[in-house]
């Protein structure tokens, strides 16, 4: 039974769909890269999907195309859940930012930006937050040493780990 | 012993007598270990039994840091800093395996234990090791302290 959400989805980006898959009414989306921000406000803002639950990244490291950035919704009306997926490769492990459509993703980019070195585009603010300030490598990458020990970093504030890590601007246009 | 009742002692005695029995604990808690903690200063366990009941969550406030949970390299600046703002005389207790060894956290951002960042008078093994086990390095401090020579 196809979901209406993949229809959806389907029909709007069209070719931008790679694969799909469904496992007890769970949708899985595999979509291209360049859609990923496009697919995510479609099924925020057309197909219910309003509630953030996971990002997160994988390494596949014998593919050509490496990371997986893995994103899960659910609809709290429908309660329907989707799972989002786009590829992207060692060269350029970058993707676009889903932070101004779903506030709840702007710490879990940074994980994934922590661990895997995979940047989010627009991200208000782009940096470590598990990782000490000097930490130097991604861990969770497949090829990190597993044998390799930290440092003891110098001193950082961490006040502004206070905040949610957006400027009072951005903040400020969001609430208009 | 002559009439009128008094006795003869040093300074340093009276001093390490006195601090033996009233050590101030700052607990830096930061896992399942300071779990442990909270049925040692409870009513089952009871830390008052050795003196060592007024917790303070303030440094400045505490002479005997006890360390329990895992230490991770971002907040060793933290530890050290807590460690430093303490007034002197000062123990420490490395309160199970992570805090004394890094544990089974033998990775890429757990400091493998605390003794590379400040000096460490007991280390407690066990995981988590038992409260008893906590009184057990109480007292090891507490002898500690009589030998001591200076005030």
């Amino acid at each position: 039974m196809a979901a209406e959400q993949m229809d959806m989805l389907k029909e709007e980006i069209g070719d931008g769909v790679i694969e799909t898959s469904s496992f007890r009414g769970d949708e899985t989306a595999l979509i291209k890269r360049s859609d990923w921000k496009r697919a995510a406000r479609i099924l925020k803002e057309r197909c219910g999907m309003d509630m953030f639950i996971d990002l997160c990244a994988a390494d596949y490291p014998d593919r050509d195309e490496r990371f997986e950035v893995v994103l899960h919704l659910r609809s709290t009306n429908k309660d329907k859940r989707f799972r989002l997926k786009a590829r992207c490769a060692s060269r350029d492990p970058s993707i676009e930012s889903l932070s101004d459509i779903y506030s709840g993703a702007n710490w879990f980019e940074r994980e994934a930006y922590d661990l895997f070195g995979i940047e989010f585009k627009g991200h208000p603010n782009m940096k470590r937050i598990l990782c000490h300030h000097e930490f130097e490598g991604h861990p969770l990458r497949k090829d990190y040493p597993k044998e390799r020990r930290g440092t003891i970093p110098t001193p950082q504030t961490l006040m502004d780990e206070m905040e949610s890590g957006e400027t009072r601007e951005t903040r400020e246009t969001r609430r208009e | 012993m002559m009439p009128g009742n008094f006795v003869t002692t040093r300074v340093q005695d009276v001093c390490n007598w006195a601090r033996r029995y009233s050590l101030w604990p700052m607990p830096f808690g930061t896992a399942c270990c300071a779990l442990e903690f909270m049925s040692i200063v409870s009513g089952r366990f009871d830390i008052s039994r050795f003196g060592a009941e007024v917790v303070r969550f303030s440094p400045r406030q505490a002479d005997l840091l006890l360390v329990m949970g895992t230490v991770t390299l971002k907040q060793a600046p933290i530890l050290k800093r807590i460690y430093d703002q303490m007034p002197e005389p000062k123990w420490v207790v490395a309160y199970g395996a992570c805090a004394s060894s890094g544990g089974f956290y033998d990775n890429y951002h757990t400091v493998q234990g605390i003794d590379s960042i400040i000096p460490v008078d007991v280390y407690v093994p066990g995981c988590p090791p038992r409260p008893e086990q906590l009184f057990e390095a109480i007292i090891e401090i507490q002898e500690g302290i009589l030998k001591r020579k200076r005030v």
